[in-house]
């Protein structure tokens, strides 16, 4: 190293970032190895030493026991599961329960969350005070005693099945749930199934058809009637060609409970209800800054174009705001599917209820099961990172930004 | 032991520390002047806290009694309230010297814990509960009924099982804790809640009118309920082992917390090599030479406790059945101290 006459002044943030970064040459390098090097050591050790201890304890290890049976049931299962089950399975039927009620509560949480905002945005005084009371008073809870809430709440609020509510004498809603009718494949399926999805590819084609009418040639193309001829129309002639393409077996009372049809149970909509609004809280709190982070120049510029304040926000404001809101967002849906662990409360079998909960005390295995469960989650987490990055960036390219 | 310093890197990472393999039980505990016992987190008659935070029941005395033997003052125990999930890893992991709750001794938990049962301090049987108003006699009228159940019992699996074998339908929802199980009965999320008998017995005093509810006759597996220790600390095993045997060898020779002085002049020689006036068995265990006058000092004898706790001197008014002596028609039996 040379002595050079004009030296800034010893930045300590600046050295670390030269010795991580690539420019100081092999001494960089150097500590990068070391660092690593160490890492790697000491989580060897962490293995190793768990390994040894687990053997010198006789505790079981290792993941054998995901091919043993499980002999204990699940209430709500997206795949077939039975008690003679392997824990793998329950792994399964746990992780898809998870899913389920995140993507369900993202839906929801996203919906009522822009609607709150536009509510606190709203020049309407009532609106707008509405909506602070509701952000307010929502994230100012804690999440576990909403959920508990809304599950007492909802059967509180149910009667038992033989009192069961009848809406049109096929479904049925009582503290067992909401029991609706199934449907059961016919003959005329497969012809239904298949003009449903050329139904939905032709809608899709037609939309990108007219975005590209709309913004090569400023050319307006009116869609919606052959949209909804194509997804309704459609399906609902070859219905009538090849005659119904199921039949629905109805819920009927058997001894304590309903026999038949499909059913939600009442921790999922307890649960769904209790994400769902409480995050929507924070969503609706990063909309409005992202909507209040665009100038409000864009706004009056859209009334002076003649444009509604709906059209406005919609055409001009949110795609802007969008680029602020995506990140934070991407936060509140991590958080609420992290929060869907918290499901045990109220018994509804996700994974950490099923799996980290149940299959642990019944084999044991501490170590292998919260790997997994937590390897679990970091992937969730990853890939809903990813797919918000991805949009983030597609926002960011259509902005021209 | 170059080991040491990332014990504690393990603890956090896996739950497990390197001195749980260690075994000094004995010594961590009069070192720390406690003992730390695994309880539940609230089921009368077993383990529960009053409304001043004291811990009582047939659990707690057995923690209690320990105590008791090792530093003569049974108050020197922190309780550590577990629910049924947590419990093993908190033995594993040293959080706990002894788990006593309400746990069922099977062969799975022997072998694949790291941990083994000391003996049996409640035969019990796993029950059904239900509303009066169901109108139902037998668990074999349960068909299609839903069932509350805490998670991470053997209860799940015995209710899987007796439901299968006699080709019934039914709807399981399992809860973290009993508190939120009994809750949801009481809601009337469910039509039954399962659990061991003795269990449902005391969990019927927590719902708001007891008398609405009934207990099934049907008894569908065996519950041998029982303290745990680690594996690889046998002095310790065997500290847990004997004062469960003391408890019931002084309701044999019918030495209660009272007469225990009085007992220890006589010139009986059982009950001089029992209280230790005569050999030194105690200190064979690693304790004192009057161990047994210690933990029947703290505690009194096993039907004492069982009364106080869950038996006819308790709002729980449990007959023994089982749980009486073996010479008296029941199952308690203990080796000699000899």
């Amino acid at each position: 190293m040379s002595i050079e006459a004009r030296k800034p002044p010893p930045q300590i943030a600046l050295k670390i970032r030269r010795v991580l970064g690539g420019k100081t040459g092999w001494n960089g390098i150097a500590v990068q190895f070391a660092f690593a090097a160490v890492l790697g050591w000491i989580a060897y050790e962490i293995v190793s030493n768990a390994r040894a201890n687990l053997e010198n304890q006789h505790i079981a290890a290792g993941f054998g026991f995901l091919a043993n049976n499980a002999g204990f049931d699940v209430n709500q299962t997206l795949i077939s599961y039975t008690g003679s089950d392997t824990f793998l399975r329950v792994f399964l039927v746990g992780l898809l329960n998870t899913l389920v009620v995140s993507v369900v509560g993202i839906v929801f949480a996203t919906v009522i969350g822009f609607i709150v905002a536009l509510c606190r945005l709203s020049p309407n005084w009532l609106l707008a005070r509405v909506g602070e009371i509701y952000v307010e008073i929502i994230r100012n809870l804690p999440l576990l005693f909403q959920i508990l809430f809304w599950y007492l709440a909802v059967l509180a609020a149910l009667p038992n099945p033989r009192q069961s509510i009848s809406l049109l004498g096929i479904a049925f809603v009582s503290n067992r749930g909401l029991v609706i009718p199934r449907p059961i494949g016919e003959s005329g399926f497969e012809a239904f199934l298949a003009v449903l999805a050329l139904g939905i590819v032709a809608s899709l084609a037609l939309r990108i058809h007219a975005r590209q009418a709309l913004f090569q040639r400023g050319q307006m193309i009116r869609i919606w009637p052959y949209v909804l001829g194509l997804l309704f129309g459609l399906p609902l002639i070859t219905m009538l060609v090849a005659g119904l393409p199921f039949s629905f077996e109805l819920p009927q009372l058997k001894g304590f409970n309903f026999a038949g049809g499909s059913r939600i149970i009442p921790e999922f909509v307890a649960l769904t209800l209790a994400l769902s609004t409480y995050t929507a809280a924070f969503i609706a709190e990063i909309v409005r800054a992202g909507i209040l982070s665009v100038h409000s120049g864009q706004m009056e510029a859209g009334s002076s174009l003649g444009l509604s304040r709906g059209t406005t926000l919609r055409l001009v404001v949110v795609p802007q705001a969008m680029r602020v809101i995506v990140p934070p967002l991407t936060n509140q849906y991590l958080n609420l599917t992290k929060n869907s662990s918290l499901a045990v409360a109220i018994g509804y079998p996700d994974l950490v209820s099923v799996f980290a909960g149940t299959s642990l005390s019944q084999t044991g295995q501490a170590i292998e099961i919260i790997a997994m469960t937590m390897g679990v989650y970091l992937l969730i987490s990853l890939i809903t990172s990813a797919v918000m990055s991805v949009y983030g960036w597609r926002v960011s390219r259509s902005l021209g930004a | 032991m170059k080991r040491v310093t990332l014990a504690l890197t393990l603890a956090l990472a896996a739950g497990l520390t390197a001195q749980a393999a260690d075994a000094q039980t004995l010594k961590t505990v009069k070192d720390r002047g406690m003992l730390s016992c695994g309880v539940s987190q609230g089921l009368p008659g077993f383990s529960s806290p009053d409304d001043k935070g004291n811990w009582t029941g047939l659990d707690v005395d057995v923690c209690r009694a320990i105590a008791g033997a090792i530093f003569n003052d049974p108050t020197k125990v922190k309780y550590v309230p577990l629910s049924a999930k947590d419990r093993f890893t908190a033995l594993q992991s040293g959080e706990v010297d002894v788990l006593s709750r309400n746990t069922t001794w099977t062969i799975s938990r022997d072998t694949s814990l790291g941990a083994n049962f000391t003996g049996v301090t409640y035969y019990d049987g796993q029950g059904f509960m239900v509303k009066k108003s169901l109108k139902v006699n037998s668990a074999l009228e349960l068909n299609s009924a839903s069932v509350c159940v805490q998670t991470g019992t053997t209860t799940e699996q015995n209710l899987a099982d007796y439901f299968k074998a006699n080709n019934m339908k039914y709807e399981v929802i399992a809860f973290g804790t009993n508190d939120e199980t009994v809750k949801a009965y009481e809601a009337g999320r469910c039509d039954v809640f399962t659990t061991d008998q003795s269990g449902l017995y005391a969990n019927r005093l927590k719902l708001a009118n007891p008398g609405d509810h009934m207990v099934l006759p049907e008894i569908i597996s065996k519950e041998p309920l029982g303290p745990m220790v680690r594996h690889g600390d046998d002095q310790w095993f065997d500290i847990v082992k004997w004062t469960l045997f003391a408890l019931i060898t002084t309701e044999e020779l019918g030495v209660t917390a009272k007469n225990v002085d009085e007992k220890t002049k006589q010139e009986n020689p059982e009950l001089k090599r029992v209280l230790g006036t005569d050999g030194n068995f105690g200190e064979q265990l690693g304790l004192s030479k009057d161990w047994v006058v210690r933990i029947v000092k703290a505690v009194g004898n096993y039907g004492e406790v069982f009364d106080r706790n869950v038996g006819a001197g308790s709002p729980l008014g449990i007959s023994r059945g089982l749980n009486n002596l073996w010479n008296k028609g029941g199952l308690q039996y203990a080796p000699p101290i000899r």
